[in-house]
């Protein structure tokens, strides 16, 4: 059949015949992921995992919204329902009506069709291809990221081809923003540089800057030209209310400027799983915004042709029904509230039990995490004497907490701070 | 909600002009107005036109999506079975970063055999994908990253968006010969030739079956062959499958080429679908798999593979993957859909016979035997862009112009007026 051609190593082969990936070495574990695999092998009938960035009911149970089971009947019922292919931009009304959401509903910059929005997979997935389309089409390729931030960014960043630079924002002497090192930081930013901005609820660190301070971020941003990149993957779960959660991103489109907003639905609609999120490029006029959503396109199909299409209906059906809408707007609330509440109860416990230190940054900190300023050996203690699984900077999620383990929690911080320094 | 008009957003003063706006202390022109519009997808063009298109005999036969002989799109029983199951019960937390076990335990037996030595040995590195495209691009930018010297080859011709996805890897492209014009079938010698050419330990793209879009397969003997020259070359083959059980209706014989691959002891690679065969296709579900020398590497191999997902997309879409391990897990519902899946290929096949019969009374001078010698939902006619233009304009017929006709638009009810108008446009050839 085939005659012996004499065979040369080439630069693939490995082993003649055996993996050309033999040398592939295994991937060091996510750190937020080893909490809970280390939760799970804990027997403790006392252990807490407050490393799960996933929102839990009183009794420690994952929440499916009401309104999202409705809807999910609701298209599960329909027998006119199809499965096909979305468009590569993902589902249109979705689309609409996410950018209402985030920019509001009278928001300019959509009546002028200066929007281009794309669903794309929950927040990272809105990330990545907003990073991707900046790489090949903006000017600037640093992006500016805060220190700390969500792990994950670096990364999403860097494989979209961005450079990633840091900008000052967590100090941990106030557990609160170092405002005049993030003013310091993005004036010495080159003219034109991306800036990653949390729209609400920073993760890992929950301290957000004021409406002046945003005021303030936005004056200098706009006067050295830097393009604004916003991740808003807590709109409504923050505070409870959709619209005052958006306001920092709101402040940056009146002005009548250029930003790029990932939006997810993982935490204030439960959707984590489905992967349901939207970019929007809010440009300067509707020719512009035509052709970078032309533009998104070539980006999206190589990587995954089009979105998936469960999520993202479920997400439609609420947001265009009155009354689904209205119900999700109480859920949200509820969930925001039982968080906000957990603040206040372990602030509280601290404070009576005279816990030394200074803890009112739980109550100032909003949004699902709080940074305890607790260090490394701290926390190691309280996991090994207290089955306290938490990641080893500091950051709880308050999400993790009940009433009934407040008080755990509370003795081993007590502990901690009291025994170790 | 009223649409603000123009004339009030002036009068309020808050209207800026097209693409300055005075913000703060300086105007600014628009980022992004050196942007080029993007060339329209060529095969989504198609779709555009025919909706656009009022003639009531206008047939869709780009779309690359299965229609029952009504020309509908169809939901398997057996999905929506598995969609009642999980409405309601399940909560949807995050999949881990390599998807569902479940689904990925199922989509490697099915292609690998339900009683593969090789998943009892835990060799196979194995993730959920975004169906085949996110599946190719995940092996695309695992091989950039750990292989950075390769290129892969991609066979003439090759679903369009394979070149986008290697590209935008930045995995440099190769190409080898694959489909004859002439005989509108396989050029098996220069195929061989390419692939005994190509520098040993090269990476080559193989669509298992049902090749898009020419429809045309290797024989069972002509893998063998393939195979052969794979090992004595140690080339790394990559299979794309995309259409098993949907091609001939059996998804066992629709791996064969897998199989034998396996048999003949290759390190393969495989990116599977579930668009097709389970009509999942906006679900995006898929596996990638890339099969290793023992569990250990099996192992990196699939961390490393998380760490490529992880910062494009997190975790992959639980639902579809749910509905696919409802389906293959139970064994009532995976013998429904066995008989689906045979039923949607059956159909398939039969347009074929009917196409082809249908052009041979019509007596075309031309012959047909290619409409039934080749596989899947696609056909490639061998008619010129100019014909397929007539096609178009005279007779509403919509397809890409590089011939290819999905079968999957064909029905009883159109194919003797799509047999007609094909005689007409190429009876003079």
């Amino acid at each position: 059949m085939a005659s012996q051609n004499p065979i040369a190593p080439s630069p693939a082969a490995g082993i003649y015949g055996g993996s050309v990936f033999a040398n592939v070495v295994q991937a060091p574990e996510d750190p937020i992921l080893g909490v809970t695999v280390a939760y799970n092998k804990d027997p403790s009938p006392v252990k807490v995992n407050l490393g799960v960035g996933a929102y839990r009911t009183e009794e420690g149970k994952p929440l499916v919204l009401n309104v999202v089971r409705r809807a999910e009947q609701l298209l599960v019922n329909d027998p006119s329902r199809v499965k096909e292919y979305l468009p590569i931009t993902g589902l249109a009304d979705f689309n609409k009506l996410s950018a209402k959401l985030i920019f509001g509903a009278d928001s300019p910059a959509i009546q002028e069709n200066r929007v281009a929005t794309v669903q794309c997979l929950s927040g990272t997935g809105s990330l990545r291809v907003g990073g991707e389309f900046l790489a090949r089409h903006y000017h600037e390729r640093t992006i500016y990221i805060p220190q700390p931030t969500w792990g994950n960014h670096p990364k999403v960043f860097t494989l979209a081809g961005l450079s990633v630079k840091t900008y000052r924002y967590y100090d941990p002497t106030t557990r609160g923003l170092n405002f005049e090192g993030l003013l310091a930081d993005l004036s010495a930013a080159p003219p034109g540089a991306i800036v990653l901005l949390h729209a609400c609820a920073h993760n890992p660190t929950g301290v957000d800057p004021t409406l002046d301070q945003w005021e303030q971020i936005r004056l200098l941003m706009r006067s050295k030209g830097l393009l604004p990149f916003f991740d808003s993957a807590y709109q409504g779960f923050a505070s409870g209310n959709l619209d005052a959660d958006a306001q920092s991103v709101r402040m940056f489109v009146a002005d009548g400027g250029e930003c790029l907003t990932a939006q997810s639905y993982a935490k204030n609609m439960g959707l984590y799983g489905e992967r349901v999120g939207a970019l929007s490029i809010v440009c300067k006029s509707a020719d512009v915004a035509t052709r970078v959503e032309s533009q998104l396109k070539l980006v999206i199909r190589p990587m995954y042709s089009n979105p998936p299409i469960h999520g993202a209906s479920i997400v439609a059906t609420i947001l265009k029904d009155r009354e689904l809408y209205h119900e999700w707007t109480i859920e949200l609330k509820a969930m925001a509230d039982r968080i906000i509440n957990m603040r206040q109860q372990l602030f509280d416990a601290l404070r009576a039990r005279g816990t030394p230190g200074d803890w009112s940054h739980i109550i100032k900190q909003i949004g699902m995490f709080t940074f305890t300023g607790l260090n490394t050996e701290q926390v190691t203690f309280m996991t090994k004497e207290y089955h306290i699984y938490m990641t080893s900077d500091g950051r709880i999620s308050m999400a993790g907490l009940s009433s009934k383990t407040v008080p755990h929690l509370v003795d081993a911080i007590h502990a901690a701070v009291t025994r170790m320094k | 909600m009223a649409a603000i008009s123009r004339e009030i957003l002036k009068r309020r003063g808050i209207l800026p002009s097209p693409v300055m706006a005075t913000i703060g202390t300086r105007s600014m022109a628009s980022w992004f107005g050196h942007v080029e519009p993007a060339a329209k997808d060529p095969i989504l063009g198609v779709t555009e036109a025919f909706l656009a298109d009022p003639s009531p005999d206008k047939v869709n036969v780009g779309v690359g999506a299965y229609r029952d002989d009504n020309g509908k799109p169809v939901v398997l029983e057996c999905v929506r079975e598995a969609e009642r199951r999980i409405a309601g019960n399940l909560n949807m937390e995050y999949l881990p970063m390599g998807g569902s076990i479940k689904m990925i335990e199922e989509s490697l037996k099915l292609a690998y055999g339900e009683d593969s030595e090789l998943i009892k040995e835990k060799r196979i590195a194995a993730v959920q994908a975004l169906s085949g495209t996110g599946a190719c691009r995940l092996f695309a930018d695992f091989q950039k990253r750990f292989l950075p010297d390769t290129q892969i080859y991609i066979p003439i011709p090759t679903w369009a968006n394979h070149h986008n996805i290697w590209r935008d890897a930045c995995v440099p492209q190769r190409t080898f010969r694959y489909y004859h014009p002439e005989t509108k079938g396989l050029d098996f010698a220069s195929m061989m030739d390419d692939i005994k050419n190509a520098p040993n330990g090269s990476f080559f793209l193989l669509h298992a079956c049902a090749h898009n879009p020419t429809g045309v397969d290797p024989s069972e003997e002509q893998w063998r062959e393939i195979s052969y020259q794979f090992k004595v070359k140690n080339h790394f083959p990559f299979f794309d499958m995309a259409y098993q059980g949907f091609a001939s209706g059996d998804p066992n014989r629709d791996a064969k080429a897998i199989r034998i691959f396996l048999e003949d002891g290759h390190l393969i690679g495989c990116a599977q679908s579930y668009a097709k065969n389970m009509g999942l296709y906006g679900q995006r579900v898929g596996c990638l798999s890339i099969l290793c020398e023992d569990e250990l590497q099996a192992v990196a191999v699939k961390s490393q593979l998380q760490q490529l997902a992880r910062p494009m997309y997190s975790n992959p879409p639980v639902h579809g993957a749910l509905v696919v391990s409802i389906i293959l897990g139970d064994p009532e519902l995976k013998s429904l859909w066995l008989k689906e899946v045979k039923g949607m290929a059956d159909r398939i096949i039969g347009m074929r016979k009917a196409l082809r019969e249908n052009l041979e009374k019509l007596g075309s001078p031309l012959s047909w035997e290619h409409i039934t010698n080749q596989i899947g939902m696609f056909c490639y006619s061998g008619m010129t862009p100019e014909q397929v233009d007539r096609l178009t304009d005279e007779f509403h017929i919509y397809m890409t112009r590089n011939g290819r006709i999905s079968m999957a638009g064909v029905t009883t009810g159109n194919v003797g007026y799509l047999a007609n108008a094909i005689h007409e446009v190429t009876k003079s050839s």
